[in-house]
């Protein structure tokens, strides 16, 4: 039977607490540029210009059926051969985890977008608003209220995605937890240490996403 | 715009969805301050008519004029775009069979939100306007109400008050009471009688002949996108020329009797 020893993971709370600050900021980031690209994508793939449909589409799907840590190493290593500007490997991981995330996060807005009844833009078009106005003031408040579930829980994902990027040595939570285990050599407490921080993060945010969807199922 | 001239022309008005043909070669003139009915079996076209006349539907042919603002459809002419349309469609009212309030917006400010939004009216300015409208239809009480919180004929009643805010030269009715209970229809025809008698410019597509009969001067039968029969009020229902029209009053008489 093993002899556990959490007393040795003590010594390298600061470790810890340096990569969570990592995978914390990483995680506004991604899901800040990501829900920007997903709205703009979204709308786009309601338009009415073709050429904007597709384009959203067409990046919807090459971002949805390939693997995010595909996506993550293409960004780092092959972006720079084919457009000659290096990246750091934040920028790769940002860039790559927030258009990933902006693939789902597009689906969620146009599928909010869709499930308003026709009815509420054809009453918002026969006052005499223009489209753009009937999406801004009729459409959208009614459509955000029915996404906010489904994006919450799409960022949740991205919070647990993030721990791909230690494969680019960005010093987040996982990463700072292999440093961690290979200078003790005691990587069952470390990567038992690293998975009970990301439970205790994402578990009262899966708390508060429930909480929400039963107070907008209850107000509809 | 002369007295003469009619506030709505429809000339050779022609409407497909894919191999459908709604609506063929429809002519109609409607006076300032008339009140005509659109009636006639289902898929006959008249939703389609009413909903031309505000571009919700925009035709594959002909020409469609409310008060100064006219367009041409079809052939050479180019569609109107975003800004014309929104501004043609400023001077109609539009009421609904299913209401479409804003649910996310109080009574008040469904009634406020054309004022605010196209007219760009002060607040204040909007505000006064809309209760007067509210008190008009009997809601002044409901303003800081949600729309979840009304019956059917309230609804109907805001969503009549909410069209009137736009100060429309013309109110359009698309089956306004075909979703309610029946105990509910009589306030919401009511409305609709005292607008009619201000002399407002109604159409109003109803399944209600014996409202068609009292309240509309004119009654307009169609049947396959065709005007079958065009007429005072109590001459097409009491007495119709064509075969087809009184072989659809006949449905509504047997029902009235049964």
């Amino acid at each position: 039977m093993y002899q556990w020893d959490f007393a040795v993971v003590w010594s390298y709370r600061w470790l810890f607490v340096n990569g969570l600050w990592v995978t914390l900021a990483f995680t506004a980031a991604i899901v800040a540029l990501g829900l920007a690209v997903g709205l703009l994508s979204g709308l786009m793939r309601l338009s009415r210009l073709a050429p904007l449909r597709w384009t959203s589409q067409g990046y919807v799907e090459v971002f949805r059926c390939t693997p995010v840590l595909v996506q993550l190493v293409w960004f780092y290593y092959a972006m720079p051969i084919l457009t000659g500007v290096e990246m750091s490997a934040t920028t790769a991981g940002v860039l790559s985890l927030a258009l990933y995330g902006g693939a789902f996060y597009s689906e969620i807005v146009r599928g909010g977008i869709a499930s308003i009844e026709t009815g509420q833009s054809e009453a918002a078009l026969a006052l005499g608003m223009t489209p753009a106005q009937s999406m801004r003031r009729i459409i959208l408040p009614q459509a955000l209220k029915r996404m906010v579930p489904p994006l919450m829980n799409q960022s949740i994902i991205q919070l647990k995605n993030t721990s791909l990027v230690s494969v680019l040595a960005v010093p987040d939570l996982l990463y700072q937890g292999q440093a961690a285990a290979h200078d003790s050599y005691r990587p069952l407490e470390i990567y038992t240490i690293v998975a009970v921080i990301y439970f205790a993060v994402l578990f009262p945010l899966t708390l508060l996403v429930g909480r929400l969807e039963r107070r907008l199922a209850r107000s509809d | 715009m002369s007295m003469t001239q009619p506030m709505i022309e429809v000339a050779a008005l022609r409407k497909t969805f894919g191999a459908n043909t709604v609506l063929r070669d429809v002519n109609l003139q409607v006076r300032k301050g008339e009140v005509v009915a659109l009636i006639g079996p289902s898929g006959s076209g008249k939703s389609t008519l009413l909903r031309c006349l505000n571009l919700l539907v925009v035709p594959d042919g002909g020409r469609v004029r409310v008060g100064e603002q006219s367009f041409a459809f079809g052939g050479a002419f180019s569609l109107p775009g975003t800004a014309a349309m929104a501004r043609f469609r400023a001077a109609t009212g539009m009421v609904f069979q299913q209401f479409n309030l804003f649910p996310h917006m109080t009574v008040l400010a469904n009634v406020m939100e054309g004022p605010l939004t196209v007219r760009r009216l002060p607040r204040a300015r909007a505000e006064e306007l809309a209760r007067g409208l509210l008190a008009k239809v009997g809601l002044a009480e409901k303003a800081e109400q949600y729309p979840a919180r009304l019956s059917g004929g309230q609804k109907q009643r805001v969503a009549i008050a909410r069209a009137l805010a736009m100060e429309p030269a013309v109110m359009l009715f698309d089956e306004a009471t075909s979703a309610l209970d029946p105990e509910l229809v009589g306030e919401v025809l009511a409305v609709m009688q005292s607008l009619a008698a201000e002399g407002m410019t109604m159409v109003t597509v109803t399944h209600e002949i014996a409202f068609a009969r009292e309240v509309a001067h004119r009654v307009v039968f169609l049947r396959d996108g065709v005007i079958v029969e065009d007429g005072p009020a109590r001459q097409v229902i009491d007495t119709p020329r064509e075969e087809a029209t009184r072989a659809f009053l006949a449905h509504f008489h047997r029902q009235r009797e049964g």
